[in-house]
């Protein structure tokens, strides 16, 4: 292809299109950031990417053009089936999947790199070095975080120590780095055993982090992909991956410490310390759980002016989401105002609850955040609250003996009455009583979400 | 290799970029948007078809299939489910049968 083009003209239109490409990525991102132009946002950042993609191949020197192909095409149909199958409710596994991936091709344009039997200056390997690390743990710890979510590692590991053996593992890591510096040059053995190291650190970190917390972990894990991407981008001498990889680095380091605030965590408490799964409970609960049937909890909401919806990951396992917008029409058509109230981890990660419930159809202006809705709780008839539990404990306000005191919550606990539907009489995710069941203004509506939603409708329907 | 100033140029104004391009996001649109940066540090394909281009052993040539396959892996796959769920999103004055 590039003795069709003079290596001049080929590198101009190289330079060109991946200006374009870093260009179009960054106006993608800007319009991601509102529902309206969201859809267009992703499609003008895909362009980017094919524009760069193709012209790389007219890079001088460039050969296996059917190997190269033939790899992007595995790589790619890999991810298109897979990414067309994936349930909503799966979608955060599989973020973290694609990310990991990223930070492995980081890693291998680093091992290629250092293999490289070419004479470096410091700078150039440092980066090069440091871009590996990164990428590998982000690729190895990406993988364990896919593990986790989807059920394929059930425990998290945790031992005296751990963190002082991690310590030590990093330090190994870094002393292998820095032969590699030293030498200028890659020494095989080396290089593989620095890579090694580095994807063992990689699933060492992430281990013993449970579940609940497994949202900030790869988010954290996507921020280190674009900045190792980054660091590649230096070695190769290529600007639109620094632009690409630092604008992620940046974004990503700001969606992280989002999530950890929503969910009352610092970062270095979600990475070091290891909850997430289950804590002791030490706070008092006083009352008694009271039942409620469908037929009376579906009399109680069409009669009411304001209903408030609380959905939770609950409803999704459920697969209630259909049903609920199907009861939310109804109580629409007779004229009660309803709105969704979503907790910022409402979901597996932050927003990942708008995701299931535009699925099932719901507008999303019917859907507010819990600093929009909250103040609204009071005024509200009634709060229905499916499938969430932690998200409306009120020891968050009240207990600061409790792992989630601060926390902020959904103020369900205010409304007039609040109707809770749940499977049965366990705790939440992380294992704390709910206070809010036990309110003398609080119903429990047993049963599996689907069905107490089908319930609702039918018993709305026969009035 | 870049001109290590002008490199450290463009750290500072894309941190800023991506900082300021998220910020003002609101929380419903976190996990498409964290699925869209996902997508674009895809970008790491070009990279990798760089790096193979430059391999010279068969340890190299390997590292770089592999890495090519994971890259993009990573772009399709990230493009993939950011698109199909910011599709989702529709306002109650676009209402769709």
């Amino acid at each position: 292809m590039s003795e069709i083009l003079s290596a001049g003209t080929a590198d101009l239109a190289i330079k060109i299109s991946y200006f374009v490409a870093a260009a179009l990525f960054i106006i993608g991102l800007k319009q991601m950031s509102s529902p309206v132009t969201a859809r267009g946002g992703i499609v003008w950042a895909g362009v980017g990417m094919v524009v760069a993609t193709l012209v790389t191949f007219l890079y001088p020197g460039m050969q296996n053009y059917g190997l190269m192909t033939t790899a992007i095409f595995i790589g790619g149909m890999l991810a298109w089936i897979t990414g067309r199958r994936v349930a909503m409710t799966d979608m955060p596994q599989m973020i973290a999947l694609y990310n990991g991936m990223g930070g492995g091709a980081a890693a291998a344009i680093a091992a290629v790199e250092l293999l490289n039997d070419t004479e470096h200056s410091p700078t150039f390997m440092v980066l090069a070095v440091l871009g590996g690390l990164i990428g590998s743990i982000s690729f190895s710890g990406s993988l364990i975080a896919f593990g986790k979510l989807q059920g394929l590692i059930k425990r998290s590991f945790r031992f005296r120590g751990q963190n002082f053996v991690n310590s030590g593992i990093l330090a190994i890591g870094i002393f292998l780095g820095s032969v590699l510096v030293l030498g200028a040059t890659g020494d095989p053995s080396t290089v593989l055993q620095f890579f090694l190291v580095a994807l063992i650190l990689g699933v060492t970190m992430t281990l013993p982090i449970g579940g609940a917390d497994m949202p900030v972990v790869i988010s954290l894990y996507n921020a280190l992909t674009g900045l190792a991407v980054a660091f590649e981008g230096f070695v190769l001498g290529n600007e639109a991956m620094i632009i690409a990889g630092i604008v992620v680095g940046s974004a990503g380091t700001l969606l992280t410490q989002l999530m950890a605030k929503a969910m009352n965590r610092s970062l270095a408490n979600v990475l070091f310390s290891g909850f997430g799964d289950t804590v002791a409970t030490d706070s008092e609960t006083t009352g008694s759980l009271k039942p409620i049937e469908a037929t009376d909890a579906g009399i109680m909401m069409a009669f009411a002016n304001k209903v408030l919806i609380v959905p939770g990951y609950g409803m999704a396992v459920a697969h209630a989401q259909h049903k609920v917008w199907e009861l939310c029409q109804l109580l629409l058509d007779r004229g009660v105002k309803v709105k969704f109230a979503i907790h910022p981890v409402a979901g597996r990660m932050p927003g990942h609850m708008n995701v299931l419930l535009a699925e099932a159809g719901v507008p999303y202006d019917l859907i507010y955040d819990e600093d929009e809705i909250n103040a609204e709780f009071e005024s509200a008839d009634v709060a229905l609250i499916i499938g969430a539990n932690d998200v409306v404990n009120p020891v968050a306000r009240s207990d600061p003996s409790s792992p989630i005191y601060g926390m902020p919550i959904l103020n369900a606990d205010k409304a007039k009455n609040a109707i809770v539907i749940k499977r049965g009489q366990g705790a939440g995710f992380s294992g704390i009583e709910n206070v809010l069941f036990y309110l003398d203004n609080t119903r429990m509506l047993y049963g599996d979400g689907q069905a107490m939603a089908a319930a609702l409708i039918q018993a709305i329907k026969e009035l | 290799m870049i001109d290590g100033f002008i490199a450290l140029y463009i750290v500072m104004l894309a941190a800023f970029t991506g900082y300021e391009v998220i910020a003002k996001v609101p929380s419903i649109l976190h996990t498409p948007l964290m699925s869209g940066s996902n997508f674009v540090h895809g970008l790491v394909l070009v990279g990798a078809m760089g790096a193979w281009g430059r391999a010279d052993t068969p340890l190299e040539t390997t590292i770089g299939f592999i890495g090519v396959v994971l890259a993009a892996g990573n772009a399709v796959g990230g493009y993939v489910v950011t698109e199909r769920m910011l599709e989702m999103f529709r306002s109650s004055r676009e209402k769709t049968e």
